[in-house]
C-alpha cells in the first residue's frame, strides 16, 4: 500500500473548507447529524420546499425517467404477467426465507465464499470492519492507511458504513458517479436510483474542481460543465483508485439461492471495476434480497431495468459465484444483514414491502416526492417505499419515523408502477393506524397533531399543483383511515401516461412474428 | 451469535397470522411452503410469461436484425463477416478507427481473427501468462468471442472461458471487440436464461453487456462511456 496517499491539506481549497477539517478524516465529510435524528416530514418538506433550483432538477429528473420507463414497459404485451411473477416470486422467496436463507448459504461456501451474518447495523460494521483490518496486517504489524473501493449499496448507507470506517482510519471511496458527487459534495443522496438527481452539471463542476485534488488525481483544470467531460474527470479520478485498491465493498441487487450467484446490476462499470480488481470482494446484501433460481432472476431481470432507468436492459450486469480460480477476487466474503427485516416479515401487512427490488420507480413516479426530492424522507429510503419501510425498519419510535406514514396523498400512482406490486398505500394507512395505536397506548392523545401532519402534505399538496380531485379523494381517505378500512384508489395519477411513447416500430414487429399470440 | 438469532426471528415472524387470519407456512421445517407444494421442485410456470423459442436450428432473420438494431440503439458499431479471413479485416478496421496501438486477447481466441491486426503493425499480446492490471490498463483494445446474445434487449452475455477470457480482460481496454455467431443469438432474457442457469450451476462469472458503459447521473443526460470499455465494435457472424 505504499502509493496511498496522504491525507491533503485544508489549504489546498481555494472555497470554503468542508464541514470537517479534512486533514483529521481521510474522505470528505458528510453533513452532520443522523438521519434518525431528521425533523418529521413537514419540517423538512417545507425546507425543501424554499429551494427553487432543487425543484426544477427533481421535475426534470422524475418527469424523464417517468417517460422512459412508460415507453420501455409499454412495448411488452406481457409486462403486467412479468409484475405478476415478480410479485408471485418474491413471495414464494419470503414466505420460506429461512429455507433458501440456508440454501444461499451452502452454494455460498461451496464455492469458496465466506459467509458472515449480522443481526442489526453495529454487528454488519463490526464484521466488515474486522475483516478490513485483518487484510491490513501485514508481516511488520504495522497498521498501514487502509482504503476500499464501493459500488454503489444502499444496505451499507442504512447501516451507516462509511463513516464507521472513517472512524477506525479506513477510507471507504464511493465509485458509482452520483455518488461520487455525493461524497465529494459532503452531501447525501436524494434517490436510490440518481442519487445526485438534486444536482445540477454547474453545481458538479465546483465540487469536483474544488474537492478532487483533496482526495486524489485532480479534475482538470479547464474542466467545463458539459456531462461528458464531468463523466471523464470522475474516470481519470477513480481508475488511480480502482487500480490500486486490495479490497471492494459491494452491494447485491440479487443473489441467487439455488447456486449461490451474487448479482450486480450497473451501468458505468464502477461495479465490474470493483468486482474484478481487488483482492478481497466483500458484499453486503440484505436477508431479504435473494430469489431461489435462475430462472426467477430471469423475470427480475427483466423487471429492474425497464422499472429503473427506463432501459431494456442496463448496460452492465455482473454474476458471481463465490471465488472463481485466476479470475477476479481470490477472497469473497458475503455479508447478510437482518437489521429489522425479520421483525417487518411478522408484520402481515407491512411484510409486502420486503418484496422491494429497489427500482425506485414508486419514487419517480409520486408526486409529493416530485416535489420535495430524497431527503425530507430523513432515510436512505426515500419516497414511498421508503415511507413504508424506513419506520418499519428502524421502529415508529422516531419523530420523522411516526411522520413518515402521512408524506404520502395515498393517490396510488406508486402501486401501479411497481414492478414486485407492493400495495404501498394500503402499508400506508396501516402504518398511520399503528402510529395512532401506539400513541393511544400511551394517553396521549395526540392524534389532532397526526392529523395535522397528514394536512399537511394535502394542503401543500393542493397549494403545488397536484391535482386537486386526488387530493381531495384522499383527505376522504385519511379521515376513513381511523376506521381501519382500505383504501380503493379510484383515483389513478397519470401523468405518466400522457408521457407515453410510441413503442419501437422494429420491437413490435418482431414480438407479433416471433412470439406469436402473445402480442 | 447473529445467525441464530436470525433464523429464529424469520422462523418466529412466518408463524404470524395475516390478516385473513393465515397463518404464512404451517410446516415449520421449511420444506413445504403455505401452499403445501414441496420444495426443490423448480418453480412450475408461474414465472414463464412467454413461451420459450427454441434457439435451434438458428434464429430467424427477424430475431437477428432486431438484436442488430438494438445495439446500434447503443452506439455500437456493428458488422457482418462471413468468415476468419472477414474477421480478421474487421478486426484490423476497427482497431485502426480506435486509434489502439496495443490489444489484448484471450489465450483461447483464434488466432486467425487477429493477424490481419498484427500485420498491421498492431501489438497483440495474449493473456498468457495473465497481464498485471498495469498492463491492461495500458492497453488500448481487446478481442473477444462471446457465450450469447439477446434480441429483445440486446444484450451480449460472456462466460469468461478460453475464448473470452478474464473478466478483467474485457474491463480495462477502452475498446472491446466481440465476435458473436448469428446462431448464438437468443430471442429474449427467458431463453437465454435456460442456457445460463447450468453455467451459473458451475460457478462460471457470467457479465452482461447492453452497450457500452454509460451514466445519465448528471442531469439525466446520457454520457456514454465512464468506466468500461468506451467503444464497444460488434462482429456478427452469419
Ligand atoms: S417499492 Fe416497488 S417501485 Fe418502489 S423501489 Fe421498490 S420495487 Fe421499485
Amino acid at each position: 500500500m505504499s502509493t496511498s496517499s496522504p491525507p491533503h491539506s485544508a489549504t489546498a481549497s481555494t472555497t470554503p473548507p468542508p464541514v470537517a477539517p479534512p486533514t483529521m478524516r481521510r474522505t470528505p465529510a458528510p453533513p452532520p447529524g443522523r438521519l434518525i435524528d431528521a425533523p418529521p416530514f413537514p419540517q423538512g418538506a417545507a425546507e425543501a420546499l424554499k429551494n427553487q433550483q432543487l425543484r426544477d432538477n427533481m421535475r426534470h429528473a422524475t418527469h424523464t425517467i417517468r417517460a422512459k420507463r412508460a415507453r420501455v414497459t409499454a412495448e411488452l404485451p406481457n409486462w403486467e404477467e412479468l409484475r405478476a411473477a415478480g410479485e408471485a416470486i418474491k413471495n414464494r422467496t419470503l414466505e420460506n426465507l429461512d429455507y433458501y436463507l440456508e440454501q444461499l448459504e451452502a452454494n455460498l461456501i461451496k464455492n469458496g465464499a465466506q459467509v458472515h451474518w449480522a443481526s442489526d447495523a453495529q454487528e454488519a460494521q463490526r464484521i466488515v470492519i474486522d475483516l478490513i483490518k485483518a487484510k491490513g496486517e501485514n508481516m511488520t504489524h504495522q497498521p498501514t492507511p487502509q482504503e476500499v473501493v464501493k459500488v454503489k449499496s444502499m444496505v451499507t448507507q442504512e447501516i451507516e458504513l462509511n463513516e464507521a470506517l472513517e472512524a477506525e482510519g479506513i477510507a471507504a471511496w464511493e465509485t458509482d458517479l452520483a455518488e461520487l458527487i455525493v461524497q465529494l459534495g459532503h452531501d447525501r443522496p436524494s434517490n436510490i436510483l440518481v442519487p445526485a438527481i438534486h444536482r445540477n452539471r454547474d453545481e458538479v463542476r465546483e465540487i469536483f474542481l474544488r474537492e478532487m485534488k483533496l482526495y486524489g488525481k485532480p479534475a482538470p483544470e479547464d474542466l467545463d460543465n458539459d456531462p461528458k467531460n464531468l463523466a471523464a474527470a470522475a474516470r481519470l479520478h477513480l481508475r488511480e483508485k480502482f487500480l490500486r485498491a486490495k479490497i471492494a465493498l459491494s452491494g447485491v441487487n440479487f443473489c441467487v439461492a439455488e447456486s449461490g450467484t451474487l448479482v450486480i446490476v450497473e451501468s458505468e462499470g464502477n461495479g465490474r471495476m470493483c468486482l474484478t480488481l481487488p483482492e478481497t470482494l466483500i458484499s453486503i446484501t440484505g436477508i431479504e434480497k435473494l430469489v431461489p433460481t435462475a430462472q426467477d432472476l430471469e423475470v427480475m431481470l427483466q423487471l429492474l431495468p425497464r422499472s429503473s432507468t427506463g432501459e431494456r436492459m442496463n448496460p452492465y450486469t455482473s454474476m458471481w459465484t463465490g471465488v472463481t480460480p485466476g479470475d477476479g477476487p481470490q477472497e469473497v466474503h458475503v455479508v447478510l444483514v437482518d437489521n429489522g427485516r425479520s421483525r417487518v416479515l411478522a408484520d402481515p401487512v407491512g411484510r409486502e414491502a420486503l418484496r422491494c427490488i429497489r427500482c425506485a420507480a414508486c419514487m419517480h413516479q409520486c408526486p409529493v416526492y416530485e416535489k420535495v426530492g430524497g431527503h425530507p424522507y430523513g432515510s436512505v429510503y426515500p419516497g414511498p417505499i421508503g415511507s413504508v419501510l424506513t419506520p418499519q425498519l428502524r421502529g415508529l419510535d422516531s419523530a420523522i419515523d411516526k411522520s413518515l406514514p402521512y408524506a404520502s396523498t395515498l393517490c396510488g400512482a406508486c402501486a401501479e408502477v411497481c414492478p414486485v406490486k407492493i400495495p404501498i398505500p394500503d402499508i400506508l394507512v396501516h402504518l398511520r393506524q399503528r402510529v395512532v395505536d401506539e400513541k393511544k397506548r400511551g394517553h396521549r392523545g395526540l392524534e389532532q397533531s397526526l392529523m395535522r401532519l397528514g394536512g399537511w402534505v394535502m394542503a401543500k399538496g393542493s397549494r403545488l399543483g397536484l391535482a386537486g380531485a386526488a387530493a381531495g379523494l384522499a383527505r376522504a381517505l385519511i379521515r376513513k383511515e381511523y376506521l381501519r378500512s382500505l383504501p380503493g384508489l379510484g383515483k389513478r395519477w397519470t401523468a405518466a401516461r400522457d408521457l407515453r411513447m410510441p413503442p419501437r416500430r422494429n420491437f413490435r414487429h418482431w414480438w407479433k412474428h416471433e412470439r406469436g399470440g402473445q402480442a | 451469535m447473529g445467525r441464530e438469532e436470525i433464523f429464529t426471528n424469520i422462523k418466529a415472524a412466518l408463524r404470524t397470522q395475516d390478516r385473513m387470519g393465515t397463518v404464512l407456512r404451517t410446516e415449520g421445517d421449511g420444506s413445504k411452503d403455505r401452499m403445501g407444494t414441496v420444495l426443490f421442485c423448480p418453480f412450475q410456470g408461474q414465472n414463464r410469461t412467454v413461451p420459450i423459442l427454441s434457439l435451434e436450428p438458428s434464429p430467424s432473420v427477424l430475431t437477428v436484425e432486431l438484436f442488430i438494431d438494438l445495439l446500434v440503439d447503443y452506439k455500437a458499431t456493428v458488422e457482418c463477416a462471413d468468415d476468419s479471413s472477414q474477421i480478421a479485416v474487421l478486426v484490423a478496421r476497427f482497431l485502426k478507427q480506435a486509434q489502439a496501438e496495443t490489444c489484448v486477447v484471450p489465450p483461447g481466441l483464434d488466432p486467425a481473427w487477429f493477424a490481419a491486426a498484427q500485420t498491421a503493425g498492431i501489438q497483440v499480446r495474449v493473456d498468457n501468462p495473465p497481464l498485471s492490471k498495469e498492463e491492461l490498463d495500458q492497453t488500448s483494445a481487446v478481442i473477444t468471442a462471446a457465450c450469447l446474445g439477446m434480441a429483445e434487449t440486446g444484450t451480449i452475455v460472456l462466460d469468461h472461458r478460453a475464448d473470452q477470457g478474464r473478466r478483467i480482460i474485457s474491463l480495462l481496454p477502452d475498446t472491446h471487440i466481440c465476435v458473436i455467431r448469428s446462431d448464438q443469438i437468443a430471442a429474449g432474457v427467458s431463453e437465454a436464461m435456460v442456457h445460463l442457469a447450468p453455467l451459473l450451476q458451475e460457478g462460471q462469472p457470467l457479465t452482461w453487456i447492453s452497450g457500452p458503459s454509460a451514466t445519465s447521473d448528471i442531469e439525466l443526460s446520457r454520457v456514454e462511456g465512464v468506466h468500461g470499455p468506451r467503444n464497444l465494435y460488434v462482429i456478427l457472424v452469419t
